[in-house]
C-alpha cells in the first residue's frame, strides 16, 4: 500500500509546471525527464557573493588548520576567590565559557511535547474523544507515510499522468483522504468562520402607564424669632386670662356670641347687596345691547307715511314684556309710575270664574324688558292695582277674593304689608278697581275699592293696621221693588268702576255691572248724584278726561264707547234720566275692555277690545272713525285686556289675556298737538290746558247743536 | 436691689407660665394634632440640650406613626418656607423659647 499513495502524492506537483512550460508536451516525457533532471540540478548552482575573493587552484588546494576550542577568549582567567577553607584567595578554575550572541525564543513547538499536547487537549475540548483516538493512530501512520510521500515525490516525478490519476481513483484513495480531513477538523482555522445569526420575531411591546394625583399640598411660610414667640405666648396667656374671665360670666359670653352671630348676618347681607346693583346695572347693559333696535325705534322712528296720510296713524310695537310665572294670568290692569316714567306696573290675575287661581303684581322697567323690576306674588288673583302718587312704593292691589292689600316695593318681603281679611271689612266680591286718594286730615294714606258686592269701601292705613269704612252701598231701586211676596228685597248693583274728579275731591264716577254709571259723592253715602243708564251690558272703565271738568268716557261690554258729559242737576232735571244720551259713542264691533284718555291731549282716547285690536280716536281729526285700529295681540283669540297712556312718552302699554304686555309707540298722527304757531313763545301750562278744553268744547259745541247725529253712530 | 428682685421675680413667672406648648399654626385634625405635639414636647424635654437630636427623633417618630418623609426642625431661631402635604402641618412654640415645625413632603 505505501508506495501508490507516494505517486499519487507527487504527481501534482510537478504537474503544472509540465503544462506551463511545454504545453500540449505529452508525447516527450522521455526527453522532458531527462531536461528535468538539469533544471533540478542547475537549481543546485552555487551562488558567489560578489565580494567573494577569486582564488586559484593552489590557493584553493592550501590547507589552514583552524581548530574550534571551546574556551571563551574573552572570558576572564584571573578570577580569585576566597577559601574559607583553606583561608587564602585561590584561582578558580572554572570560568564560565559560554557567551551567547543572540537568542530568540521560538513560538514553534514540538507536536509531541507536553506544552502542545496541554495546549492540543485544551483547544480540541469540544471534539469528540474518539477523533482524539484516531488521531494518535492516524498520527502514528502518518509519520511513516509522510517521510515516505517526501521521497516518493522526487522519485515518482517520471510516472505518467495517466497512471497517477486513475491511481488515485482508482485503488488507493482513502486514508490520505480521510487524512487529511480529520487533520482539518483537528487544528481549525481560526480566521475561517462564517457568522449565522437568526432572529425570532420580537414580542410588540405595550406601554401602559397611569399617574395618580398626588397628595395636595400647600406652602407655609413663618419666621421663628424669640421676640415672636414670646409675643405669641403673652397673646395666648391674655386669651386664656379672657377666657378665664368669659367663664366667670356666662351671661355676658352669651350676649357676645349673640352679637357676634348678628354681625355675621349683616355682613353676608351686605355682601349680597354690595353686588346687587353692580350686577343690575350690567343686566340693563346687556339688555340696552339686546334690545338696542327697539331702543332707537323708541326715540327717534317716526312713522314718514303719516305725512301722506291725513288722517290715519300707526301703532309700532316696541318691546314685550313676558314672565314665565305669567304666562297663564290675564293682565288685570296697567298703571305707569308718576314719579318713574319708565316704570309700569301691572297686576296679573284671571277674569274666568271657572280658572280662578294665584295672582302677580309685576313691575316692568322699559330699560329691562327680559325681567321684571319686581314682583309680588299672591294667593289669589290680583284685578287691579294703583300706584301712590306720591309715595311710589305704595301699591294698592285688589284681589279676585274681595281682599285688598297694601304693598310696599322697599321693604323686603314677599307678601303685602296690609290685607284686609274677613274680619275686616273684605268686600264678597272681586275687587275691581282700587284708587290712591290725597292724604286725609291726619295725614294717613288712604284709598277706594270697588267690587261686585256693592259696596264701595275707604280704606284707611294707619300705623298698624287697615281700617276700612264703607262709603257707598250700590243698589238697584228699581229691582228691589219686585218682591214676589211683596217684600221688598234690596238688590245690591255691582260696581266694576270707578273714577275720581280730577279737580273736585268729593266727585266720582260708578260704573256697574247692569250698565250704569252712576255720579257719585263721597259726602252722600245713600243716594246719586246721578244716574245714568249708559250701556247694555257691564261697564268696564269710566274715566273723566285729563282736561274738561265734565267729559267723561265710559266703554263696556256691550262693544261700544262713550263720551259723556256731566250736566249740572239743573240741567238734569230739564232733560230728565231716560233721555240722558251720550256726546259720543263708538261701537267697536267687540266687547271693549278698557278706554284710557291721552294725557297730552283732550280730544284724542285709546280704546282696546276682545279681539285683540287697539283703537286711537281723535275726536278733534276725526269724530266718527279711528284714526287707528290696529290688531296687536300676537296671537288670534288673545284678548287685549287693558291699555294705558305713558304721561310723557308717545307711548301706550297694552296688556293682553296671556300675561303679555306689549308697548306701542304712537305715530306722528296720532299725537297731533294743536297746530302750534310758529315762533309763538312757548306757552305755560295754564294756557296749555285751556287750549285743550276750548278745542273740546269747540268739538262739543258742535255736537251739543246736533245731538241726534253724534249718537247716531 | 428690691426693684431688681422683683423683675427677676415677674421673669420667672412669666417664664414659668410661657413654658406649655403653644400650637401656633396645625392643618392636621385634633388626634394627629395631639400626637405630634405631645412628642413634640417629649423630644424637647428628652434632648434639652440637644436640638438635632429632638429633631431627629421627632422625625424618626413621625415616619414610623404616620409614614414617611416627615421633616422636623426645632430651633430658637430661623426662617423657613415650605411646601407641605395637606393636613400634615404643625406649627408650635415650646418652652419659651423653642420653634418646632414638623410636615410632611413625600
Amino acid at each position: 500500500m505505501p508506495p501508490k499513495p507516494i505517486k499519487a502524492k507527487a504527481a501534482p506537483t510537478s504537474d503544472p509546471r509540465k503544462r506551463s512550460k511545454r504545453g500540449d508536451g505529452d508525447d516527450l516525457t522521455e526527453v522532458g525527464d531527462g531536461t528535468e533532471q538539469d533544471d533540478w540540478m542547475q537549481a543546485k548552482t552555487l551562488v558567489k557573493p560578489d565580494d567573494q575573493l577569486e582564488l586559484n587552484e593552489t590557493e584553493l588546494k592550501e590547507e589552514f588548520t583552524r581548530i574550534l576550542t571551546a574556551n571563551n577568549p574573552h572570558a576572564p582567567q584571573n578570577i580569585v576567590r576566597y577559601s574559607f577553607k583553606e583561608r587564602q584567595y585561590k584561582q578558580t578554575s572554572s570560568v564560565d565559557q559560554l557567551a551567547v550572541h543572540f537568542a530568540l525564543d521560538g513560538n514553534l513547538l514540538h507536536k509531541d511535547s507536553d506544552e502542545a499536547r496541554r495546549q492540543l487537549s485544551r483547544m480540541g475540548l469540544s471534539e469528540q474523544k474518539e477523533e482524539e483516538k484516531e488521531e494518535e493512530k492516524e498520527e502514528v501512520a502518518e509519520a511513516e507515510g509522510g517521510a515516505a510521500a517526501e521521497e516518493g515525490g522526487e522519485e515518482g516525478g517520471a510516472e505518467g499522468e495517466g497512471k497517477e490519476e486513475g491511481g488515485e481513483e482508482g485503488a488507493s484513495p482513502a486514508p490520505p483522504v480521510a487524512k487529511g480531513g480529520s487533520k482539518e477538523k483537528k487544528l481549525t482555522n481560526q480566521f475561517n468562520f462564517s457568522d449565522r445569526a437568526s432572529q425570532t420575531y420580537n414580542n410588540p411591546f405595550r406601554d401602559r402607564g397611569t399617574v395618580t394625583e398626588p397628595p395636595p399640598r400647600a406652602s407655609f411660610a413663618s419666621n421663628v424669632t424669640q421676640w415672636e414667640i414670646f409675643d405669641a405666648y403673652q397673646e395666648d396667656f391674655e386669651k386664656q386670662e379672657k377666657s378665664k374671665e368669659k367663664k366667670v360670666l356666662p351671661g355676658r359670653k352669651e350676649e357676645g356670641k349673640t352679637k357676634k352671630k348678628f354681625t355675621m348676618t349683616e355682613t353676608s347681607n351686605d355682601d349680597i347687596s354690595r353686588i346687587e346693583s353692580a350686577t343690575k346695572i350690567v343686566e340693563r347693559m346687556v339688555n340696552q345691547n339686546t334690545y338696542d333696535d327697539i331702543a332707537q325705534d323708541f326715540k327717534y322712528w317716526e312713522d314718514v307715511s303719516d305725512e301722506y296720510r291725513d288722517q290715519e296713524g300707526t301703532l309700532l310695537p316696541l318691546w314685550r314684556f313676558s314672565f314665565e310665572k305669567a304666562k297663564k294670568l290675564a293682565i288685570t290692569s296697567v298703571c305707569w309710575s308718576p314719579g318713574y316714567k319708565d316704570l309700569f306696573a301691572v297686576s296679573c290675575g284671571s277674569y274666568d270664574f271657572m280658572k280662578q287661581g294665584n295672582g302677580l303684581i309685576i313691575f316692568w322697567t322699559l330699560k329691562n324688558p327680559s325681567f321684571p323690576e319686581c314682583f309680588f306674588e299672591a294667593d289669589s288673583g290680583v284685578m287691579c292695582l294703583d300706584i301712590h302718587p306720591q309715595h311710589q312704593h305704595y301699591i294698592a292691589a285688589g284681589f279676585y277674593d274681595g281682599s285688598v292689600a297694601v304693598f310696599s316695593t322697599v321693604e323686603r318681603r314677599d307678601g303685602p304689608i296690609h290685607r284686609c281679611t274677613a274680619k275686616n271689612g273684605k268686600h264678597t266680591d272681586p275687587v275691581w278697581q282700587v284708587r290712591w286718594q290725597k292724604d286725609d286730615a291726619d295725614n294717613n294714606m288712604n284709598f277706594y275699592s270697588i267690587s261686585s258686592d256693592g259696596r264701595i269701601c275707604l280704606w284707611t292705613i294707619l300705623k298698624n293696621e287697615m281700617v276700612y269704612q264703607d262709603v257707598i252701598r250700590l243698589c238697584l231701586p228699581d229691582v228691589s221693588a219686585e218682591g214676589p211676596d211683596g217684600i221688598k228685597v234690596p238688590t245690591t248693583g255691582c260696581g266694576t268702576a270707578f273714577d275720581f274728579h280730577k279737580q273736585k275731591d268729593y266727585l266720582f264716577l260708578v260704573g256697574t255691572e247692569e250698565g250704569k254709571v252712576h255720579i257719585c259723592s263721597k259726602a252722600y253715602t245713600s243716594h246719586f248724584i246721578d244716574s245714568i243708564d249708559a250701556h247694555n251690558m257691564a261697564v268696564y272703565k269710566v274715566c273723566w278726561n285729563h282736561y274738561h271738568p265734565k267729559i267723561f268716557i265710559t266703554c263696556s261690554a256691550d262693544w261700544t264707547v262713550k263720551i259723556w258729559e256731566m250736566k249740572d242737576k239743573m240741567d238734569k232735571n230739564e232733560g230728565g234720566d231716560d233721555s240722558r244720551k251720550p256726546l259720543f259713542s263708538f261701537d267697536l264691533n267687540n266687547s271693549v275692555g278698557d278706554v284710557a284718555w291721552s294725557p297730552y291731549s283732550s280730544t284724542v282716547f285709546a280704546a282696546v277690545t276682545s279681539d285683540g285690536k287697539a283703537f286711537v280716536y281723535d275726536l278733534n281729526v276725526n269724530k266718527y272713525e279711528p284714526l287707528c285700529e290696529q290688531m296687536v295681540a300676537q296671537k288670534k283669540k288673545t284678548k287685549l285686556t287693558h291699555i294705558d297712556f305713558n304721561p310723557t312718552f308717545p307711548m301706550v302699554i297694552v296688556g293682553d289675556d296671556r300675561g303679555n304686555v306689549i308697548s306701542l309707540k304712537l305715530s306722528p298722527n296720532l299725537r297731533k298737538m294743536k297746530a302750534e304757531k310758529k315762533g309763538a313763545p312757548p306757552v305755560d301750562e295754564a294756557t296749555k290746558i285751556q287750549r285743550e278744553v276750548e278745542k273740546l268744547e269747540k268739538i262739543l259745541s258742535m255736537v251739543r247743536e246736533q245731538p241726534t247725529e253724534a249718537t247716531a253712530n | 436691689m428690691a426693684e431688681a428682685t422683683e423683675e427677676k421675680k415677674a421673669d420667672a413667672d412669666s417664664k414659668r407660665v410661657h413654658t406649655y406648648p403653644l400650637i401656633r399654626h396645625s392643618d392636621m385634625n385634633d388626634e394627629m394634632k395631639t400626637e405630634a405635639m405631645e412628642l413634640c414636647v417629649t423630644a424637647c424635654e428628652k434632648f434639652a440640650t440637644n436640638n438635632e437630636n429632638a429633631a431627629k427623633m421627632i422625625k424618626d417618630t413621625m415616619d414610623k406613626k404616620f409614614g414617611a418623609s416627615w421633616h422636623a426642625v426645632v430651633g430658637e431661631g430661623y426662617g423657613f418656607e415650605i411646601t407641605h402635604e395637606v393636613k400634615n402641618l404643625l406649627y408650635m412654640f415650646f418652652g419659651g423659647n423653642m420653634a418646632i415645625i414638623v410636615w410632611k413632603c413625600s
